[in-house]
């Protein structure tokens, strides 16, 4: 075992009790347990196969301080503090997300207050949920995030997570709300969070989830998503990294009842020392499920993108249609790509598929636009944002849609701090 | 679809399809004791009358050999196996002494042997043009068509003479390619390894007729472990083909071979395989254990390698025929058909290493299962950081047939460098409905049809494969296939 996870194990052997106490019974009946397994098991090297890309244990060595601030939730009939919910949720918490994975094990032990979102039977919920993590600090912090979403039968939802870094003071007046190397120069600090969403959708009911991240270079996350999908539901799934320091997110989706829907849609784009690891698995346990993924990446720099993406179909899931796609673009010769898009089929009456590819811009649609007096900076943006534009246009959200277009744009051009009309910016 | 009686009845016509080339020889072999220790690696380096670097080299090999485990990530159920229940000699021409000389020399039932598994030993069978090192449990027992290619100055023997013969050459590339601590069963051939043929291709010549192995395994309890030296100079052009059979016997039998291949600059290999080992009966007993490391270096520019196998049997295959794209235009290739029936698993794919500028590869992968067996592609395509202007195109394919069976891709891509294009397709389905619907209507039996469409599925493996063996390998998948539909 390496020496990254002692300081856990010795924090949560001095502090658990204070955790417990902060916290509600639902989640300190399964803490133990988990911590038992993290101490079992420790860090996952990159020996470790759903863990080949990502050196977890130099980015959890440092040492953090570890937050345990309560959540502040605006009032809303669908937003809970898991000890106040409106229904038993031992059934739920840490059900679907109850696997050997060590960092959702640390968050089960060190996350004292999780968020829960109930939307009962039948029932629409009309605009968006949204979710803003800020990040702010006065040092080091890590963060233990927890989710619990439940749809009930019927049930209908849109939600959108978002992490951004806090406005610090002086930036408040200037509506420079976004995450941005602007802010970098003021907030210095680091910060590591963990993150863990279970989604239990019944039968019938519809999520549409956004994962937006628009942080700093100093900020790592490491993100778990555990989907339990029933019967006739659909989920959308989509994973946006605009910037970032160091990600990772997992996303396992289990279809356990016959046809359901299952779309996981991502967009990644790295510039500088970046790293993005989507890792996904798509376990098809029911017949007749259809599921689609599409993951497009844009490095540049010295950036590193990598996907792993398994779809597991089981021996009585049949007729089963699956879908993978993931596209990168390589925009400079020190950027790394490494994608690995797997199958593990066991039944023989599907239609499974996947492609993968990497490659540069199109040499000769550069110069058309050169021809036509486009210069060259900007036709490269051009052709990066129409590269990310199949992701962004699947996006059902029309609001959301239409500000990731200009976001992503900005994105391209190193301005994604910078508000319009605005001098300081400048 | 199983419902359908008259469909069961094929898949059980080819459940109780008999392994074809199990017959065991009775030749007087010589086996030394079973187990595996300092001693019996002396033995047989002794035994061969080998100079002492080459002790040494199986020594290193077999000290780096206790310090590894046995791997556990491949997609299949390894047994453990019990290295010291295995005997790592066995001669069947041991009455000879000395090797056989000439054709009378060779024990009549050897002959006979080669002669039910249709190798052209013989003289008149020469006329097929193609030059055969045939290797019987570990001793290479004949050569033939020596003369001739040596008066072109191409060296084929086996491997253990070349290093009584050409001892700085065999020095010189030996486990330069696939080093002995390369892997826990490259070691383990690196220390025991008892024969295998040895190809040199002088520069600018074109080796005039196809040089083949076939390996048989036939004494009871004994390992294979081959090792395949093939280096083509500047220039020159060899094609190679390697065959395969082994008895029916109830205990795993065990294969752990490493073929090595250099190719210098201009030149051309291709490679082909035809694996046919025992997979085992209906219910999953016995069987080869085929482990197998292969790696082609590619040296030279615009040096080309490629590598061509159709897997048939085995009840294990854990294969990776590799390619080092080391020098700036050169071009690797890989056309791979796995067939796995009953209870066979395979696990088998390649690497595409590109080092150089300019490599091109090309992986195309057709996996067919039916049964209960298991069937996973496992590939990694890496382009190095000064690899400009890499190109990779892999396209694997899975078909199944039957409700049991499992086929599985697992593709690695490792980019480093941004003028890379790389691309990566893959697809598992059933047999097209519409396609055997077709067939009917124009009064092809499902049967029929369902040879037609997996041939035409294969076709494209197949295709590259020489003559003499492509006709073979038709023929094993259709042995293998035939009307498996479910």
């Amino acid at each position: 075992m390496m020496k990254s996870e002692k300081q856990y194990i010795e924090f949560y052997q001095e502090a658990s009790s204070i955790i417990k106490e902060r916290s509600c019974p639902v989640m300190n009946a399964v803490r133990d347990a988990a911590f038992r397994q993290f101490e079992s098991s420790g860090f996952p090297t990159r020996k470790v196969e759903r863990y080949r890309y990502t050196d977890v244990d130099t980015v959890f060595a440092p040492n953090y301080g570890i937050s345990l601030t309560p959540i502040t939730i605006t009032p809303s009939p669908f937003i809970f503090h898991l000890k106040d919910a409106p229904i038993n949720v031992s059934p739920y918490y840490n059900r679907v997300a109850n696997t050997k994975d060590s960092i959702t094990a640390l968050n089960t032990m060190l996350s004292h207050d999780a968020l829960l979102i109930y939307v009962p039977p039948y029932t629409k919920v009309e605009s968006p949920i949204a979710i803003d993590n800020w990040l702010r600090g006065k040092e080091d912090t890590m963060m233990n995030r927890r989710f619990l979403i439940i749809l009930d039968k019927g049930a209908e939802a849109t939600i959108i997570i978002s992490d951004r870094m806090a406005p610090p003071s002086q930036a408040i007046d200037h509506h420079l709300s976004e995450a941005s190397p602007l802010l970098e120069k003021s907030e210095k600090r680091k910060y590591l969070t963990t993150q863990v969403i279970e989604v239990c959708c019944h039968d019938n009911a519809h999520l549409d989830l956004y994962e937006i991240e628009e942080t700093t270079s100093l900020c790592s996350r490491f993100s778990n998503v555990y989907i339990k999908v029933g019967r006739d539901s659909s989920v959308r799934h989509n994973s946006i990294t605009l910037f970032n320091g160091l990600t990772r997110n997992l996303c396992d989706v289990y279809l356990t009842d016959t046809n359901s829907q299952v779309t996981l849609n991502g967009c990644a784009i790295g510039s500088a020392n970046q790293h993005i690891d989507n890792n996904t698995l798509i376990h098809h346990q029911a017949p007749c499920c259809q599921s689609n993924q599409l993951y497009k990446y844009v490095v540049d720099d010295q950036s590193v993108g990598a996907f792993a993406g398994k779809i597991l179909v089981e021996k009585g899931a049949q007729q089963t249609t699956s879908q993978e796609t993931n596209a990168n673009l390589c925009a400079s010769s020190e950027a790394r790509v490494y994608t690995q898009p797997m199958l593990e089929i066991y039944a023989d009456d599907v239609k499974c598929a996947h492609g993968s590819t990497v490659g540069v811009m199109d040499e000769s649609a550069l110069f058309y636009m050169r021809q036509r007096g486009i210069p060259e900076a900007e036709a490269r943006t051009l052709l990066k944002n129409a590269f990310m534009g199949q992701v962004i246009n699947s996006i059902q959200y029309e609001p959301l849609r239409q500000k990731l277009y200009v976001k992503v744009e900005k994105r391209f051009r190193g301005e994604l701090d910078k508000c319009e009309d605005c001098r300081l910016c400048k | 679809m199983n419902k359908n009686p008259k469909k069961n009845e094929f898949v059980r016509k080819v459940a109780e399809k008999k392994y074809e080339f199990g017959f065991t020889t009775d030749v007087h072999t010589e086996i030394i004791d079973k187990g595996l220790n300092e001693d019996v690696i002396r033995l047989i380096s002794e035994k061969k009358g080998e100079p002492d670097w080459l002790l040494q080299f199986r020594l290193d090999a077999y000290h780096y050999w206790l310090t590894q485990k046995q791997p556990t990530w491949g997609h299949v159920h390894l047994p453990d196996i019990d290295y010291q229940s295995i005997s790592y000699y066995a001669d069947p021409t041991a009455s000879s002494k000395k090797g056989p000389k000439s054709l009378d020399e060779i024990d009549p039932e050897l002959m006979k042997t080669f002669d039910k598994l249709g190798i052209p030993l013989e003289e008149r069978l020469a006329l097929s043009g193609t030059a055969v090192d045939a290797v019987m449990d570990s001793v290479s027992v004949k050569t033939t068509y020596r003369e001739t290619l040596s008066e072109k100055g191409i060296i084929f023997c086996s491997i253990s003479e070349a290093v009584r013969q050409y001892p700085e050459l065999v020095r010189q590339y030996l486990g330069s390619v696939v080093p002995p601590k390369d892997n826990y069963f490259a070691a383990l051939n690196s220390a025991v390894f008892s024969d295998g043929s040895f190809v040199y291709i002088p520069k600018n010549t074109r080796c005039p007729m196809e040089l083949s192995t076939y390996f048989r395994i036939n004494a009871r309890n004994t390992g294979q472990f081959e090792r395949t030296l093939i280096i083509c100079d500047e220039g020159s052009y060899v094609s190679y083909l390697e065959g395969c059979t082994a008895p029916m016997r109830d205990e795993n039998q065990l294969h752990a071979a490493i073929v090595e291949i250099v190719v210098m600059d201009n030149a051309e290999v291709k490679y082909s395989t035809v694996q046919n080992w025992y997979p085992g009966d209906a219910e999953g007993h016995g069987g080869v254990l085929n482990l197998v490391t292969k790696r082609g270096d590619l040296r030279g520019v615009n040096s080309k390698l490629s590598w061509t196998q159709v897997e048939t049997g085995s009840a294990i295959t854990w294969k990776y025929p590799s390619c080092v794209l080391r020098g700036d235009n050169s071009q690797a290739e890989f056309y791979s058909v796995a067939v796995t029936n009953h209870h066979q698993e395979a696990d088998t794919g390649t690497k595409m290493i590109h080092l150089g500028k300019n490599t091109r590869s090309t992986i195309i992968s057709k996996g067919i299962s039916a049964g209960q067996s298991q069937n996973s592609y496992r590939g990694l395509v890496r382009v190095g950081k000064h690899a400009n202007g890499a190109r990779n195109y892999s396209s694997c394919d899975s078909l199944l047939l039957g409700s049991e069976c499992g086929a599985h891709t697992f593709p690695y891509m490792d980019i480093h460098n941004s003028t890379a294009t790389v691309e990566h397709e893959a697809t598992t389905s059933k047999i097209n409905e519409d396609q055997l619907f077709y067939c009917n209507q124009r009064g092809i039996s499902t049967e029929e049809a369902v040879g037609l469409i997996v041939n035409g599925y294969a076709k494209e493996v197949i295709n590259k494969l020489p003559m003499e063996f492509a006709v073979e390998a038709q023929k094993l998948l259709s042995v293998s296939l035939e009307g498996t539909v479910g």
